[in-house]
């Protein structure tokens, strides 16, 4: 099964503030750093048009007395562990999808759909008693519909996607539903006249692979509910997988100088983390945000494992050069490191370590300096002149994870 | 109903399991005589989630709220 916390932060913000439960929420990025966007809204505010990624001007416009909260990070990620604590009470296998969803596997608990549903029944109503929170959950024989179940009706409910009905369930909605058909996937299928999930079950696998790719196939597998992954282990997403840090930036960036910059000071505080931790990476991954809100994410492997930051920027930052056109300003960056090992350092013995270490010594250094005269003390050169850009807080407790992909290894 | 933290004496058994015996409200400490429930639960009054520990204190019976640590009542205003 999916389950998908409704309205997370806006419904949190509301059941912290019992005064404003009534109104039209939204919770805002900070103002000031410019973050200004309407990050989640409630119900109220929905009704009155107001869209995630508006901006608070743009919001109040459409809603005369819309009660703007500033987003608490902290608070919501403790939230969301009380209601995944829930869920692991019921299975071992519980996949975080970001902070407000997540997949449970109850193939064990329940021997057929209605016990299922009972079984999303029961944790419904335990996360409104225990947390005061609703959710939305799909139930079903596979991951791809089961989130499509927990999209389909809002707020608590549950809905059964089985073998039975998913044709008649799944297969009327809009392509652009189905996990992983984002915007552009969505246009080209669209073209090829692939309007509905059953459109695309009913296409040529071979036109599919085509068209799109290797990915087509994985589409088709969607659609045509054989995607067979297992929801993953709690204790494999326990272990760490990856580190990484992302930032909304205070203005949109326009140039490659801009973005570089702020690659960098985000491939420091990984580097920094990595360090403490004694994990070294190979595989380093950029995830870029444009300012309509599209984002992708793009990874390539370095040859060697490091926890050096000029490492990870110049390999973030040839990802951008290769992956990037400029056809919009970029409004967010984040720089994610992953194929992690842990203490001494295992490589070939033609690998140059001499270089690595001279490296790894300096960046030591430098954090050295920072604790001691604080964090602008040093910095690097190609940051200088960028320097409201290169202001974001690197250090924020509260680094976002974005969800591992789905084709990810495949 | 407002949120108003408190100060509380508490028994902490071998296993961490908390049982308040006191509370500070308004300068005034009041005994708890018993913890008749508790759970986890949210406070739709005053806001806020975490275990809620039903307790009677002299004739009354009243919510004690433990969040995170801290502890709360849900204060008339």
């Amino acid at each position: 099964m999916h389950c998908d916390l409704n309205n997370f932060y806006a419904s949190v913000e509301s059941l912290y503030n019992p005064e404003i439960r009534n109104r039209a929420v939204v919770v805002v990025g900070d103002e000031e750093k410019r973050h200004g966007i309407v990050l989640a809204k409630n119900a109220v505010a929905k009704e009155k048009g107001v869209k995630t990624g508006d901006v608070v001007w743009e919001a109040r416009q459409k809603c005369g007395d819309l009660v703007c909260v500033p987003a608490r990070h902290e608070l919501y990620l403790w939230v969301s562990k009380q209601v995944k604590d829930i869920y692991r009470e019921y299975s071992s296998r519980v996949e975080s999808f970001g902070i407000d969803e997540a997949w449970i596997d109850i193939s064990h608990l329940a021997r057929n759909d209605k016990e299922a549903v009972e079984i999303a029944n029961n944790i419904r109503s335990r996360v409104i008693a225990e947390i005061g929170l609703t959710i939305s959950v799909g139930v079903s024989f596979n991951k791809i519909f089961a989130k499509l179940g927990s999209d389909m009706q809002k707020p608590n409910a549950t809905v059964l996607v089985s073998r039975d009905n998913y044709q008649a369930k799944a297969w009327p909605l809009p392509v652009g539903e189905l996990l992983y058909v984002g915007r552009a996937t969505k246009r080209k299928l669209e073209r090829a006249n692939i309007m509905t999930i059953g459109d695309l079950a009913r296409t040529s696998v071979d036109y599919l692979k085509l068209t799109l790719g290797k990915v087509g196939e994985e589409l088709w597998k969607f659609a045509n509910g054989l995607e067979d992954s297992e929801v993953a282990r709690v204790d494999d997403a326990d272990k760490v997988k990856s580190f990484g840090n992302s930032t909304t930036c205070p203005i949109d960036l326009t140039t490659d100088e801009e973005v570089k910059s702020v690659i960098y000071v985000l491939a420091e505080s990984v580097a920094e983390r990595m360090a403490h931790k004694g994990y070294y990476g190979s595989t380093v991954s950029l995830w870029v945000k444009d300012n309509s809100l599209t984002s992708f994410d793009r990874q390539a492997t370095l040859s060697f494992p490091t926890n050096v930051s000029s490492d990870i920027g110049a390999k973030a930052y040839e990802l951008f050069k290769a992956c990037y056109d400029w056809h919009l300003p970029v409004r967010a960056v984040g720089v994610r490191i992953t194929s992690l090992s842990h203490g001494d350092l295992q490589v070939d013995i033609f690998s140059n370590l001499s270089g690595l270490e001279k490296h790894q010594k300096l960046e030591r250094t430098i954090e050295t300096l920072r604790a001691r005269f604080g964090y602008n003390s040093i910095r690097r050169g190609n940051i200088m002149g960028y320097e409201e850009l290169s202001n974001i807080n690197p250090h924020s407790e509260t680094h976002i994870i974005h969800p591992v992909g789905f084709f990810k290894g495949r | 109903m407002g949120k108003k933290w408190v100060a509380v004496s508490a028994n902490i058994d071998e296993c961490g399991n908390k049982t308040p015996t006191s509370i500070v409200y308004n300068e005034q400490r009041f005994e708890i005589d018993r913890v008749l429930d508790v759970k986890s639960c949210p406070s739709f009054k005053a806001g806020g989630i975490g275990e809620r520990y039903t307790v009677r204190i002299g004739n009354s019976t009243t919510y004690l709220f433990c969040e995170r640590g801290r502890w709360f009542v849900e204060e008339k205003v």
